[in-house]
């Protein structure tokens, strides 16, 4: 995929001087609320990957849920694929660092339950089984889990879970991927594995990948762009292209290059976090 | 501590005919009155020799109990998901539910006879309002503790209310209401029996007021005993079907 290019060429995620409030334009009046994001500007080109590092605590999570559709921001403007967002996105996938699977569903139905719930599958579900079976089956190969499909959730390891849950973000064939510190339960070398893993989907389907992190390393290894927001209200202080060319091997992360892209990073925190 | 299974197997039966056996050298040792508390060779005694009304009361107090009971089941499902779906309704009924709980039912039957005169009704009612507490409690704590991640994941896949209810809150609080069966059947009894004993001619507990009036302490006994066996089949009954319906949330007794 390109890399770094796309913001300008091809916009799909653009947020326009947003500020957010949890309890809405209302609390913000009344002042009880906190500015979760305030003057937020970012655009993410299409089949780009972004990461969105930060103090914790920074509205990174707002972010997600202001692009979405979840939430609606009290100012500025959020739009998704040239669309305004005034509901939720459906095109969107989203994955969290708990995975979240039905302990009462099998790993392939737990892989099924957002086709039970978004159009256009939601109707076809039922007639076309077959069909979708074999999507899923088809996912969870890719991701290492050929043959999981019968397993339930707790007779998954950690990172198996997380790949399974992972599918289920992915299974109704989004275009935007939003990851919201997937890895952070993980140990680190399950999650290097699942770094290869992204790194791959991405490779192969050209999805849009947002990835919100607090692990610098991982960040600069998947993405082709960094953000780096403020603390609280959060906005973005620094935005960062990482040139390294793909594919790009684990080994990378020991060069000079990468740790040097990194500590710079690190160095914008430690300045947000005053 | 080496238990064996087969020991471990045994234990309730063990232990159970310990406690008779304790019991029944307690009052020989100190030579207790059989009227002040009767050792459990004269209790058996007495459940043979009124093994007909003993058979017929019991009867009668399981049907009444499992009607209270049904009707607890149904209607703490559907307070239970409208507390659990709604945080306005919740907001509304938790403390009415909490007040409500807190009058022992006991102070509740007089009114029920006033309005339903003497007889089964009372002790239905009884033990329908005695046993959908813990039912609407459990089922509602189920839906209320979704995990907001999974929410915003079908959120934000354009999923309804009644989709994540469907598709997440009903299953989830399933185990939930399961346990509680446990709990309000075991209630259940404890209405019925105290309606039956207050304002009834027939079922367990009007039995074991007469026994008493009569001075047949072993029969007061015998009821007592006959309660408990009724008590421990339901709860097993409940405890199966618990087992039955969602043994996905109990993984130790699963096949891995």
């Amino acid at each position: 995929m390109s890399a770094g290019q796309g913001a300008a060429a091809d916009p799909f995620v653009r947020l326009e001087g947003v500020s957010h409030v949890y309890g809405g334009a209302a609390a913000l009046k009344a002042g009880t609320g906190t500015l979760a994001v305030d003057g937020l500007d970012i655009t993410i080109g299409r089949g780009e990957f972004a990461a969105v590092v930060g103090p914790s605590g920074c509205g990174k999570s707002t972010l997600m849920k202001l692009a979405t559709g979840l939430q609606f921001p009290v100012g500025g403007t959020v739009s998704v694929a040239g669309e305004p967002v005034t509901k939720p996105v459906k095109i969107a996938g989203m994955a969290f660092q708990a995975p979240n699977l039905l302990p009462w569903r099998t790993t392939l139905d737990n892989l099924m339950l957002p086709l039970e719930v978004v159009e256009p599958h939601r109707r076809r579900l039922r007639w076309n089984k077959a069909e979708y079976v074999d999507r899923a089956e088809r996912l969870l190969a890719s991701v290492g889990l050929a043959g999981f499909g019968d397993k339930f959730p707790w007779q998954l390891s950690g990172g198996m879970q997380m790949r399974a849950a992972l599918c289920r973000a992915l299974i109704h064939e989004p275009q935007l991927l939003m990851l919201d510190e997937p890895f952070g339960a993980l140990d680190a070398f399950t999650r290097e594995e699942l770094w290869c893993v992204i790194r791959d989907l991405h490779q192969r389907t050209g999805i849009t990948v947002v990835l919100v992190t607090h692990d610098l390393r991982e960040a600069v290894f998947l993405a082709d762009r960094i953000f780096v927001m403020s603390a609280r209200p959060g906005r973005i202080l620094v935005e960062r292209t990482v040139g390294i060319a793909r594919p790009r091997d684990l080994e990378i992360t020991y060069t000079a290059g990468f740790q040097e892209i990194v500590h710079e990073l690190r160095g914008h925190i430690v300045e947000a976090r005053r | 501590m080496t238990a064996t299974p087969v020991l471990i197997r045994f234990a309730p039966w063990i232990f159970t005919v310990g406690l008779f056996v304790i019991w029944e050298a307690v009052c020989r040792l100190f030579a207790i009155p059989p009227f002040f508390l009767p050792p459990p060779s004269l209790v058996f005694g007495a459940m043979v020799q009124f093994w007909r009304p003993l058979v017929d009361n019991s009867l009668v107090t399981l049907v009444t109990t499992l009607i209270g009971f049904l009707l607890a089941v149904g209607f703490g499902l559907l307070l239970g998901l409208a507390i659990g779906a709604s945080r306005t309704v919740y907001a509304g009924v938790y403390p009415l539910m909490i007040g409500f709980n807190a009058i022992p039912k006991v102070a509740v039957v007089p009114i029920l006879v006033l309005w339903f005169g003497i007889g089964a009704v009372p002790a239905v009612l009884t033990a329908f309002l005695i046993s959908f507490f813990p039912i609407v409690v459990n089922v509602a704590t189920g839906l209320a503790t979704i995990e907001p991640e999974l929410e915003d994941v079908l959120k934000a896949l354009g999923a309804s209310k009644l989709d994540i209810m469907r598709k997440v809150g009903i299953p989830r609080a399933l185990p939930y209401f399961f346990g509680s069966l446990k709990i309000a059947i075991t209630l259940a009894f404890v209405g019925s029996v105290i309606s039956e004993s207050v304002a009834s001619n027939r079922g367990i507990g009007n039995l074991m007021l007469q026994a008493q009036a009569l001075f047949q302490v072993p029969l007061v006994f015998a009821g007592l005993i006959a309660l408990a066996v009724e008590g421990i089949v339901m709860y097993a009954a409940m405890a199966w079907l618990e087992k039955r319906t969602t043994g996905w949330a109990q993984r130790s007794g699963f096949g891995t």
